[in-house]
């Protein structure tokens, strides 16, 4: 019983039909029944985009996390739901922007460290730097964190995108 | 098909409901569904009833549905008809209860500029509904017109609601064919036999085994409830029903032990609590059965059948989950149960019953009728006589209730042999849901006797649908049991909150028998016992429909009675018993 009450993170994958009001169901059903979204993609995902595919990020105890995929499931426009924190092995990335605002040692202690992360300056001013990052999200928590004390003004992050590893689709 | 005229959206859409075999559509007009009453002024294989607000089509629609297994359908227009329709979509929801609503809405080039009567029908009824529709391009509408039935009656059925913009349904349309398989919408329906072969491993085992049977056995269709009987009967074991299930066992064999649950009797719920083995066929283990979940059947390994993979594992965890529909899964129970050499434990068995005896000796529907004339009805005794009567005249009884105290007394006090007799709401718990619905059974089954077991107060929430019954000349009976309270609100009120009877007085009522007049109906009123036989009689002879006003025991309370927060083994009992049960604690009475 106790595994049964333990929070868990899931990250839970949709394919659904790319037609209106699909993404308000699927986020109507996390508020009307009280459940959590850490983090919410969806974009179309075929050349014809008549299918998308949405990828939540969410926490609850395994109970919880099984009434979500099954409540899932039971929507007329959802074609897969899959598990992949319990399926197996997945890959997720989100990318962020960042904004930081400084001159002097603080400017060249922020492009020093977003270069140990592999960040991508995008946009540059003398005062300002936007940097692109890519990966996994405790990654991107890590730099925004270290950003805090040398100028961080603005954060734009898109939410978790994920795969299953190896040969497995959704 | 050239030489066709071209058919307009509304046209496309009357031919779309006949192919779905649609006989009758509840419903009321407005501005954006006109050119849809056009259509059906101008044909005449479906029927159209008019309701009075749109809520008693939805009902009514629902009561149709129920009574005959085919799917309801309501037509309104848009805003205001729409938004009243909505708790009747929540009701069908909650009740599993197939119901196409088609909404009006104006037209597509003014949708989101606030214009009149106009409302977001499809960001409302979302959470309303099983699935909603909003058909932007004429070539869209026949094809979601069948699939909306097929949602609608498909898996665990529901409401689905189609938002029809006015110039959709005026312009000409194509009749395009729904695909041969919705592309991806397709619930199991067949039992996992592996499943099937540990259920039966675990019920043969057992010692102390139970039956929990709900609506999905009623919904999967009658040759459900005859298999659930066969079962039932193939094993011995004890058998009960959810208020939704109610007819899904006959109540009159020895292995039913009544309803279950917060106002079941006492031998189903303790069975409940002390079984070893609990076998759930479509019930959804809500919180008015189970009482306080860490103190449900403790004892027992769990099997769940039920067509809506959510509702497994969402309450109670069980062992065997079952995804299949009620009907399918009992015929593989039964053949995997012949087929199994493995015998019952036949002497545990019989210490089980008689368990189940001694509990059952506590009687505890119990009331004491004083029949000195002038002497109070009784509420219980009212819905005893009605059935007693009834079935002595032998007329096929459909009955339906609003909500509240009468409610819980026709459940209990009214035997159901056969499924699709009982209609109440179940889920929701509307107030207003029997006259409605009651008319919808009416005009699916004109000749057999209907009767809304009402209480005052949930009554005057649709009356005006006593209109609708003097159109349609449906001979509807209501029956109401009249304590001049909302009863049930009064009883928590006693039994909760210190006797502080805050607005729960009925003050103000009409005079039933008026009102009945004035409708073109027949009013009759019994206010003490020796009336009570000859208004019953005269309202089942009675051509017309009838309110029947029965004074009953104002301080009348419904028990049995499992507090909020409390375990099924802890049930209040009746005046009639020693004391015995649970005190309410202020935890339990935040449970609700």
């Amino acid at each position: 019983m106790s595994d049964l009450m333990t929070m868990r993170s899931a990250t839970i994958s949709v394919l659904v039909d790319n037609e209106a009001g699909v993404l308000a169901r699927v986020t109507g059903l996390f508020s009307g029944r009280g459940y959590n979204i850490d983090s919410l993609t969806v974009a179309p995902v075929d050349a014809d985009g008549a299918h998308s595919r949405i990828n939540i990020v969410t926490t609850g105890t395994a109970m919880v996390i099984e009434q979500i995929k099954a409540q899932l499931d039971r929507l007329v426009p959802v074609h897969r739901v899959s598990d992949l924190t319990q399926e197996g092995p997945h890959v997720a990335r989100e990318m962020a922007l960042i904004k930081v605002i400084g001159t002097g040692e603080k400017r060249v202690e922020a492009l020093r460290i977003a270069d140990t992360f592999r960040a991508r300056v995008v946009d540059t001013t003398t005062g300002s730097f936007v940097f692109e990052l890519t990966g996994a999200t405790e990654k991107l928590d890590a730099f925004i964190v270290l950003m805090q004390d040398l100028g961080l003004a603005e954060v734009s992050r898109t939410g978790v995108a994920a795969l299953a590893r190896g040969t497995r689709t959704i | 098909m050239s030489a066709e005229a071209p058919q307009s959206g509304a046209e496309i859409l009357l031919r779309a409901l006949k192919e779905q075999g649609v006989e009758v559509i509840f419903g009321y007009p407005g501005g954006a569904v006109l050119p849809i009453y056009d259509a059906i002024f101008n044909q005449n294989s479906i029927r159209h009833v008019l309701v009075r607000q749109e809520g008693g089509a939805v009902h009514a629609a629902e009561g149709y549905a129920r009574s005959t297994g085919k799917v309801g359908v309501v037509l309104v227009t848009s805003g205001p008809g729409a938004t009243n329709a909505v708790t009747g979509l929540c009701d069908a929801l909650m009740d599993s209860i197939p119901i196409v609503c088609l909404t009006g809405q104006v037209p597509t080039h003014l949708i989101g500029n606030d214009a009149f009567q106009e409302a977001d029908t499809t960001g409302i009824t979302r959470p309303a509904t099983k699935h909603n529709y909003l058909v932007k391009r004429p070539e869209d509408l026949a094809r979601v017109v069948h699939e909306a039935f097929y949602v609608a009656r498909s898996g665990r059925p529901g409401p689905v609601v189609i938002d029809l913009p006015k110039d959709i349904v005026i312009n000409p349309a194509p009749y395009n064919e729904p695909a041969a398989q919705h592309k991806s919408y397709r619930p199991r329906t067949e039992p996992d036999l592996g499943q099937i072969a540990k259920a039966v491993a675990i019920l043969k085992q057992a010692k102390r085994p139970m039956i929990y049977a709900g609506g999905g056995v009623i919904n999967s269709g009658p040759e459900a409830s005859a298999l659930l009987t066969k079962f039932a009967r193939a094993t011995g074991f004890p058998i009960t029903n959810t208020l939704m299930g109610l007819g899904a066992y006959p109540a009159s064999d020895p292995q039913f032990l009544g309803m279950l649950g917060m106002h079941g009797t006492y031998e189903a719920n303790l069975a409940m609590h002390g079984c070893d083995a609990l076998l759930a066929v479509g019930a959804r283990f809500d919180d008015r059965v189970t009482g306080r979940l860490n103190a449900f059947s403790q004892g027992s390994r769990k099997i769940h059948i039920d067509i809506d993979g959510s509702s497994i594992n969402k309450n109670v965890p069980v062992e065997v989950p079952i995804v299949a529909d009620a009907g399918k899964a009992l015929a593989a129970l039964i053949a995997a149960w012949d087929a199994d050499d493995a015998k019952v434990d036949a002497p545990a068995l019989a210490a089980w019953w008689r368990q189940i005896d001694t509990w059952r000796e506590k009687d505890s529907l119990k009331f004491t009728q004083d029949m000195t004339p002038g002497a109070v009805i009784k509420p219980q005794y009212a819905v005893q006589r009605l059935y007693e009567i009834a079935r002595a005249r032998g007329q096929e009884v459909y009955i339906t209730t609003e909500v509240g105290q009468h409610q819980m007394w026709a459940a209990q006090h009214f035997k159901f042999e056969q499924p699709n007799r009982w209609m109440t709401s179940g889920g929701l718990g509307t107030m207003g849901y029997g006259l409605p619905a009651a008319m919808g059974v009416q005009i699916a089954h004109p000749d057999a006797l209907v009767v809304d077991i009402a209480g005052e107060a949930s009554i005057l929430m649709n009356i005006q649908e006593m209109g609708t019954l003097s159109q349609y000349k449906l001979p509807v009976k209501v029956f109401i049991l009249n304590n001049e309270y909302m009863g049930m609100v009064r009883q928590w009120q006693e039994l909760l909150h210190g006797g502080r009877y805050s607005e729960s007085y009925s003050a103000a009522l009409p005079d039933f028998v008026k009102l009945a007049d004035a409708f073109h109906a027949t009013g009759m009123r019994a206010t003490s016992i020796e009336q009570l036989d000859d208004v019953i009689n005269a309202m089942l002879d009675c051509p017309t429909a009838v309110i029947a006003d029965i004074a009953v025991d104002q301080k009348e309370n419904c028990f049995p009675m499992i507090p909020s927060g409390a375990a099924h083994n802890e049930m209040i009992l009746g005046p009639e018993h020693e004391s015995s049960g649970a005190i309410i604690t202020d935890a339990g009475m935040a449970l609700v």
